[in-house]
């Protein structure tokens, strides 16, 4: 029981990914595109107000409603990791018009396929784990 | 009220609801980051038997898994008892562009011939699907999170290495959009 939370937070996201059209693969063509402000909207806005809720959370010292400090870690520097490896996940992301957020939700939506794509999701990060100490991080 | 509901939601709703989902998950003791899933799906599955990176506590991440689950129920109700009526609308020019590389638009959230189980036997459904699958599950490994812990968890935190991270994701959408599809379709 103590995961019904998180399946009521899941359904909602699925609920916002599909009606928001962030799922589509031509939502992300157009952005990709820089033909339509419609991705750069949600992902902008969701921006604006995360921010100032991590700050509320920072400023206020919010806790968890179990009264737990909330998590909040700073992320180790480095430029090779997340340039290389974003630019890897860009490739992925405008090939298959999916992040993995929508991966999981289109499979909702009836694109059964997506059991695939989630496969291979899974055997890249299989990959990287194994060349992990060959990769600059 | 269901039939404003089922109309698709602007931008300006999406966005901050997102935000919500970020601050929910933080505020019930997680955090908001999908592919971390995909890790402990592998853990789950035996790979930290020779990979010492996979030899985690995944079941530290069964919320997280469990949150993916409601994706999928969420991507359900969505396209069933919310479907929108009305065929998906685009950019003209998205659809002229496409159109020249050879992809239709018929008003369906993903072209049906590069995303259905017949095209997995096709050289462009195995690229667009297993290729661009194991890309976004490597690639978000490598970096340290996806669309999710980056651009929207990160950059709500002020994270430089998100920043880098999603710099990242755009020079790799462009180039793979401007100087790969028109190679590959």
């Amino acid at each position: 029981m103590k995961y019904i939370k998180f399946l009521v937070i899941g359904i909602l996201f699925g609920i916002v990914m599909t009606k928001s059209e962030a799922i589509s693969w031509y939502r992300i063509q157009e952005m990709f595109r820089f033909q339509s402000f419609h991705m750069y909207g949600i992902i902008g806005s969701a921006l604006a107000i995360g921010i100032l809720l991590v700050q509320l959370i920072k400023i206020k010292g919010l806790k968890t409603y179990q009264g737990e400090t909330i998590q909040l870690k700073d992320k180790n520097f480095s430029i090779s990791r997340y340039l290389f490896g974003g630019i890897i996940f860009g490739f992925g992301w405008a090939l298959s018009g999916a992040c993995p957020g929508p991966m999981y939700t289109l499979i909702g939506n009836g694109f059964s396929v997506f059991i695939v794509v989630i496969l291979s999701a899974l055997l890249g990060t299989y990959v990287y784990g194994l060349l992990r100490g060959r990769l600059p991080h | 009220m269901i039939e404003i509901l089922r109309q698709p939601w602007s931008w300006y709703i999406s966005g901050p609801l997102i935000a919500l989902i970020m601050f929910l998950l933080l505020w019930v003791g997680g955090n908001f980051g999908v592919s971390s899933t995909l890790r402990s799906i592998c853990t789950f599955s035996g790979a930290g038997k020779n990979c010492e990176f996979f030899d985690f506590n995944w079941k530290s991440q069964h919320w997280n898994l469990v949150f993916v689950l409601g994706g999928v129920i969420g991507g359900y109700l969505a396209s069933t008892v919310l479907q929108n009526p009305e065929p998906l609308t685009i950019n003209n020019n998205t659809i002229e562009d496409l159109a020249s590389i050879g992809i239709g638009f018929n008003g369906k959230i993903a072209p049906a011939e590069l995303f259905s189980w017949n095209s997995l036997l096709t050289l462009k459904g195995f690229l667009v699907l297993i290729v661009g699958g194991f890309l976004v599950g490597f690639g978000a490994r490598w970096a340290g999170g996806c669309t999710s812990g980056h651009a929207i968890s990160g950059l709500s935190n002020l994270q430089l290495p998100s920043l880098i991270a999603v710099i990242g994701f755009f020079i790799g959408g462009l180039v793979m959009t401007f100087l790969i599809f028109p190679l590959i379709f």
